[in-house]
């Protein structure tokens, strides 16, 4: 930072001394080229997955909406939204959107684009694996585009710095998915991500903003390893038919009609109040009236060990694979298999 | 068009051109030969008060959006999901017993610096002196002392909230002490010396070798709410088997309306 500003400094005063309009251009540009980059983000970056392990890798429970402010409106998509809909060969090529790139379960790489002449950052280029829309940031000034123009699965990212940390406003964002058991954001959603990095660490921390499907702005953050040696698999979406259907049909289920949306609390123990999610349901006092009248269940009984725990791996019914004894398995095995599409 | 190489390399050229040019100058100015000034003593580093780039003190609320299931509730015992914890971590934690955990006065256990920022609580963070940041949490009704500049841990009996040492992260190198501080830049605290406790409420543990390191940012947004993100890394040659790294979400109240205290619970 120091030789950055120093040098900065120096094309500054290139540009005092200069006197001509083209110096004072050429020099103002090496300023902002020498500024305009806090630190490197480049990279790949290992998903350490220590936290919403299984919102982020298996997938969550159906009718698990625990810790989303969602409103009414999201509910009843959730409700209706079937998993085996992403089988049909039309949609098992859509695109997850940006915000699945930093908050689903794959790893992240980081690009940076560079100008030719200035070096100055134009952009960061953030790829997650198969399905997820690339992730642009536009780091050289242009403005977002006309409310108007196209949403994408990308959407629109533009950057700047604060300090160290990366600023970053997306707009223009199709309507999508958040949680793969079909809880939705809109296509009026925008998001601000804000990129630390701390040593070999980055934290990215994305507030989701949606008027239509969301009570309050939805935060969260994850926090990667750089990591040379993590893979980022550029792994092309080949349709094609998996489960024969009659043409025209839709998997999903009419309002009222799924049967799974009681397995979830059921099975934690959990008023179905609280499985529904809520801006209220996440905050502390929400948790203080709970526990009067919460009781743990006995004995964990689904996804025990997680992906990232043990030496040894779960068999995602309860027991840990190791010299003790197995977990006592479930009164009634879980029905509603999590979804499955990465 | 002139590169980026060639731009600097001018603009040095004309600087040293423009100052040796002035500094002869001024020593022309003058009736006497001035006789060069002694050098200043070295001011000293400013207190941790002083030198923080960001506010970080008022009243946050931790807001649940992840991992809820495992903070806004004590999971059932043998829930380890996503803990990078080792067999020997397991086995103490297929032991977990709350109702001994609070025969025993140790219901405090899950409040611990490392388990205590994870709890559904609200932080009420305060300068305690110029070099001491107090961090209260309702929760557990803890409070954690952040120590800045030269302070040396006490030593002692670890305690359930450790002794933490605390820097501010600014990126800016060889600013002297009356220069203003950054606007931008993070604090980083390290906590050692704590009495072992859990990680997750249902007696997931962590043992008196565990070093706590984390690093908080504040993030501004565009509609004037400010967040704090602090970003956790747990060490623990004991129980773990690798760091346990997470990030906490706390947003700032505009006060301290919604402060309720509350005693532990082991359950």
């Amino acid at each position: 930072m120091q030789m950055t500003s120093t040098a900065a400094a120096i094309a500054a005063l290139a540009l005092a001394i200069a006197g001509t309009r083209d110096a004072s251009a050429q020099a103002l540009q090496a300023a902002a080229a020498l500024q305009g980059t806090a630190i490197d983000l480049s990279g790949t970056w290992a998903n350490r997955l220590h936290e919403d392990w299984i919102e982020r890798a298996p997938g969550p429970h159906i009718g698990d909406y625990t810790g989303l402010p969602i409103n009414d409106e999201a509910r009843a998509v959730a409700d209706a939204y079937q998993v085996s809909m992403q089988n049909m060969p039309e949609r098992q090529c859509i695109l997850y959107t940006t915000q699945y790139i930093v908050m689903g379960p794959q790893n992240l790489r980081i690009q940076q684009e560079l100008d030719p002449i200035s070096g100055a950052v134009v952009a960061f280029h953030m790829s997650g694996t198969v399905d997820r829309a690339t992730h642009d940031v536009w780091m050289d000034g242009r403005p977002h585009p006309s409310p108007n123009a196209p949403h994408t699965a990308g959407g629109f990212s533009t950057g700047k710095w604060e300090g160290r940390m990366l600023t970053v406003t997306t707009t223009h964002l199709k309507s999508g998915l958040v949680w793969r058991n079909g809880v939705p954001h809109s296509d009026q959603a925008t998001m601000v991500e804000h990129y630390a990095r701390h040593e070999n660490m980055l934290t990215v921390t994305m507030i989701l903003t949606d008027p239509v499907y969301w009570e309050e702005p939805f935060i969260r953050s994850a926090t990667f390893e750089i990591d040379p040696n993590t893979r980022v698999l550029p792994e092309p979406c080949e349709p094609q038919v998996e489960i024969p259907r009659t043409p025209g049909e839709v998997p999903h289920y009419l309002p009222g009609t799924n049967p799974y949306l009681a397995e979830f609390p059921k099975m934690f123990n959990l008023p179905a109040e609280a499985a529904r999610g809520g801006a209220k349901t996440t905050y502390p006092e929400y948790g203080k009236a709970l526990r009067s009248t919460y009781k743990s269940p006995d004995r964990c009984t689904v996804y025990c060990c997680g992906g990232t725990t043990l030496t040894v791996m779960n068999n995602n019914q309860g027991a840990c694979r190791s010299d003790d004894p197995p977990a006592t398995p479930p009164a009634t095995p879980p029905a509603a298999p999590p979804a499955k599409r990465e | 068009m002139p590169t980026l190489g060639r731009v600097l390399r001018a603009g040095a050229v004309l600087g040293i051109a423009v100052i040796t040019f002035s500094t002869v100058a001024a020593q022309g100015r003058g009736a006497a030969p001035q006789t060069p000034a002694a050098p200043a003593a070295p001011a000293p580093p400013p207190t941790g008060k002083a030198g923080a780039p960001v506010d970080l003190t008022g009243t946050w609320v931790s807001v649940i959006t992840e991992d809820w299931r495992w903070r806004m509730v004590t999971p059932p015992k043998g829930d380890y999901a996503s803990l990078p914890i080792n067999m020997d971590a397991k086995k103490a934690a297929d032991t977990w017993d709350p109702a001994k955990d609070e025969a025993a006065g140790e219901a405090c256990k899950g409040y611990g610096a490392p388990g205590l920022m994870r709890q559904p609580t609200r932080l009420r963070v305060a300068w305690q002196d110029d070099n001491t940041l107090k961090v209260e949490a309702d929760a557990g009704t803890q409070t954690r002392l952040l120590h800045f500049g030269e302070w040396k841990a006490p030593g002692g009996a670890p305690t359930l909230q450790g002794d933490t040492t605390a820097s501010w992260e600014t990126g800016a190198r060889g600013r002297g002490g009356n220069a203003p501080p950054p606007m931008f830049g993070n604090l980083k605290s390290v906590t050692k010396n704590l009495k072992p406790g859990y990680l997750r409420k249902n007696g997931v543990p962590y043992s008196d070798k565990t070093t706590l390191t984390e690093y908080w940012d504040l993030l501004r947004q565009p509609n004037g709410e400010q967040w704090m993100v602090i970003t956790t890394v747990v060490e623990d040659p004991t129980y773990l088997a690798r760091t346990w790294i997470t990030s906490l979400n706390f947003k700032k109240e505009a006060n301290g309306s919604k402060w309720d205290p509350s005693p532990c619970s082991a359950r």
